[in-house]
């Protein structure tokens, strides 16, 4: 009787330690029941997955592996040797498949700027890298490297190019809190263009000013030029991709943020290349990128068709950047853009250290699934005549003696593309938990 | 001579010269008159908490003080400094005002010492060091530096609001306005918020306070300033405020809040 009063509890309030918590009890037995056959419904559901998988998953197997060709010429040796998937194909094509049509010599390129370019993102990616804030630097200016890697050219122009970018993009950056060094930017970038570029028209005058030093003339760290029209397969994914993801989210971002913008004009602006982006399918930008622009150029302008679509994707793929960004800042409680203008920050540092952060955080999921649409995306530019990994399997296949393997070419093309997706999609799993700060539990 | 009889306190107080003063301030949201003739005088040192029914204009009127809110004619000059719509000027006003948001808005994603620190680094452009020393003091005096490193979601609310408090001290403003600092706290950690107001008021702080904490009033305000319809009513030094309120409006308020 007396256990029901509060009074008879075997510890003082406050008193009572700290238990662990009870022992689960583990086994597969206990698994089984409790995740498969839990209830009626879960039974049949689970009879009925396991009965199809038992179905699907062997003849998968037997096809792609076990009754499957791996070496041989053409595709009747293949069907001589096995009834399955005949991978001597992708074997002997495989290059192909990487590279396009790069120069076969010149491939080394491909995979330095390959290596690059995994560094470079481990190094984004994950916190704890070692050499993490030189690599991080190396970052900003590994686009241009990976450039000048692929298509070649004079690597001292590159280099002066490049410390010319740094200085311009310096300046303009402490223009942001002086007008002074924004005008400094300006003379900069004329001046570098005068010295090392060949010089300037000046405007509504027939008057050129010449430029001052050559740079053709210092070829000691030139690379053969390789037209980007041999650009293809994997390589050519990866180059639209990366470069599209690289640059869309702080497009995105930026136009989230002009969207938002007090100032009439920038808000406008920004809501009609919004929209107007949206509103049209991707290939007609595409196709746009590579019939129209040139009508609507200056005569003589040649633009690369590459660097066209890399424009066009990077674009479409910002708008959409920026309505996802969107919804995340519209998520952020406005309690923290007042706290932030409470405690003295201005604007931009308010964006950056406060609002930012947090609508990113919430919209990790939105901007993966757009960088994984995105990144997918780009076997389109097949319309306008890219060799990406389809188009190579689409020409590979019109050769005679593989003929007719249409499954090993999708399947080969589908494995790469679910790698690079799913690759994705974990670490944007990751993120959410490492940048949860509530209650960890 | 008259000066120096305007700057004692009701509680005998020397106090400073005016570190606020707004003059005839109107605020409209769209049609709506929300503030209607607003005046009031804050000396260098003087505590003054503004009570009134839910929607009389309290929290709005102190929000036009670091100008989250704009107000539309009269002046409002803080610290010397009309607020205007230049930007410097409600930069320069920001910085010396300290404000305690009624739900915190501490930054989730930053620690309790990174919120504290934020502001010193960023806008007064101090050392990481310094300001993570001088953060470090404040969090010892709101009582709880051994929580600096976690995150504010991890803090109770009576503990968030501690930060909040001590994340406006680091930048040393020279006012610090409350906006119903602990109307979203439980009753039991009321207490521990309002400890670190009246040790913040013994200091000589000057302060605004929203408050429905009618104590608070009592023990630390040399002045309580009682709002309806967006208007002052009555204004007073707190004995003869919940004494003798003056208004027929201030008489029904006092005894609806002080019946139970």
């Amino acid at each position: 009787m007396s256990n029901t009063t509060p009074t008879a509890q075997k510890y003082a309030p406050g008193q009572h330690p700290e238990l662990p918590p009870p022992f689960k009890t583990r086994g597969v037995m206990l698994w089984l029941r409790e995740n498969l056959f839990s209830s009626p419904t879960n039974i049949v559901l689970s009879l009925l997955a396991i009965y199809f998988l038992y179905k699907v998953v062997p003849g998968v197997l037997e096809w792609s592996f076990f009754d499957a060709a791996f070496t041989g010429s053409d595709r009747n040796e293949c069907k001589a040797k096995a009834g399955g998937a005949c991978w001597a194909f992708i074997a002997e094509r495989w290059r192909l498949f990487t590279y396009g049509f790069y120069p076969a010599e010149e491939r080394w390129r491909v995979i330095v700027a390959f290596i690059m370019l995994v560094v470079v993102t481990i190094a984004i990616l994950w916190e704890k890298c070692p050499l993490r804030k030189p690599l991080l630097g190396f970052a900003v200016i590994f686009p241009f490297v990976a450039a000048f890697l692929l298509v070649g050219g004079n690597g001292v122009k590159m280099l002066v190019g490049l410390a010319c970018v740094a200085v311009v993009l310096l300046l303009l950056y402490r223009g942001f809190s002086s007008a002074l060094f924004f005008i400094l930017a300006i003379v900069a970038a004329l001046a570098a263009k005068i010295i090392f570029f060949g010089g300037v028209d000046v405007p509504f005058t027939s008057i050129h000013i010449n430029g001052i030093v050559d740079l053709e003339q210092y070829q000691q760290l030139s690379l053969k030029r390789v037209s980007t029209d041999s650009f293809g397969g994997f390589m050519l994914t990866l180059v639209i991709g990366v470069t599209g993801i690289a640059f869309s989210l702080p497009i995105g971002v930026l136009l989230a943020l002009g969207r938002q913008s007090n100032l009439p004009i920038v808000k406008y602006a920004c809501i009609v290349f919004i929209e107007f982006i949206r509103g049209v399918p991707l290939i007609t930008l595409l196709f746009v990128a590579s019939t129209m622009l040139s009508y609507f150029l200056p005569p003589g302008t040649t633009f690369n068709l590459l660097v066209r679509v890399l424009i066009m994707v990077t674009l479409f793929a910002s708008a959409y950047m920026a309505e996802v960004v969107r919804g995340g800042l519209q998520a952020v409680h406005t309690g923290q853009t007042e706290a932030a203008d409470a405690l003295g920050l201005k604007y931009w540092p308010s964006m950056r250290l406060i609002v930012l952060p947090q609508a990113l955080k919430i919209s990790i999921p939105s901007i993966v699934n757009t960088f994984i649409g995105l990144y997918k995306d780009t076997v389109l530019v097949i319309i306008i005549g890219l060799l990406d990994p389809l188009g190579i399997g689409r020409a590979s296949l019109a050769a005679t003696e593989w003929n007719g393997l249409t499954n090993e070419v999708y399947l080969f093309v589908a494995v790469f593309f679910f790698i690079s997706c799913y690759a994705m999609a974990r670490y944007s799993i990751y993120l959410e938990n490492k940048l949860h700060t509530g209650h960890k539990r | 001579m008259n000066d120096s009889v305007n700057n004692v306190s009701a509680t005998g107080r020397a106090l400073g010269d005016s570190t606020i003063e707004i003059r005839a301030m109107h605020k409209w949201y769209g049609d709506f008159h929300v503030l209607r003739d607003i005046n009031l005088d804050v000396k260098s040192g003087e505590r003054i908490v503004v009570c009134g029914p839910s929607g009389s204009g309290k929290s709005t009127m102190i929000r036009c003080i670091n100008r989250l809110e704009e107000h539309q004619q009269g002046d409002i000059i803080v610290d010397g400094v009309e607020l205007t719509n230049d930007l410097k000027n409600i930069e320069a006003v920001r910085r010396e005002v300290g404000m305690v948001f009624q739900h915190f808005n501490l930054f989730p994603h930053l620690t309790v010492l990174e919120n504290c620190t934020l502001a010193p680094i960023w806008v007064r452009k101090q050392p990481k060091a310094e300001a993570e020393a001088t953060a470090m003091k404040y969090l010892e005096r709101v009582k709880i530096p051994d929580q600096a490193l976690k995150y504010p979601g991890q803090l109770s609310g009576g503990q968030q609001q501690r930060v909040a408090i001590a994340r406006s001290l680091c930048m040393s403003p020279k006012v610090m306005l409350f906006d119903e600092p602990t109307s979203a706290l439980d009753p039991e950690m009321i207490k521990e918020v309002l400890d670190v107001m009246i040790e913040l008021a013994e200091e000589g702080m000057t302060m605004i306070c929203v408050t429905h904490e009618m104590g608070f009033a009592k023990t630390v305000a040399d002045r309580v300033i009682f709002m309806d319809e967006g208007q002052i009513i009555e204004e007073n030094e707190p004995q003869q405020f919940f004494n003798n309120p003056q208004s027929e409006r201030t008489q029904l308020f006092l005894s609806q809040i002080l019946a139970h």
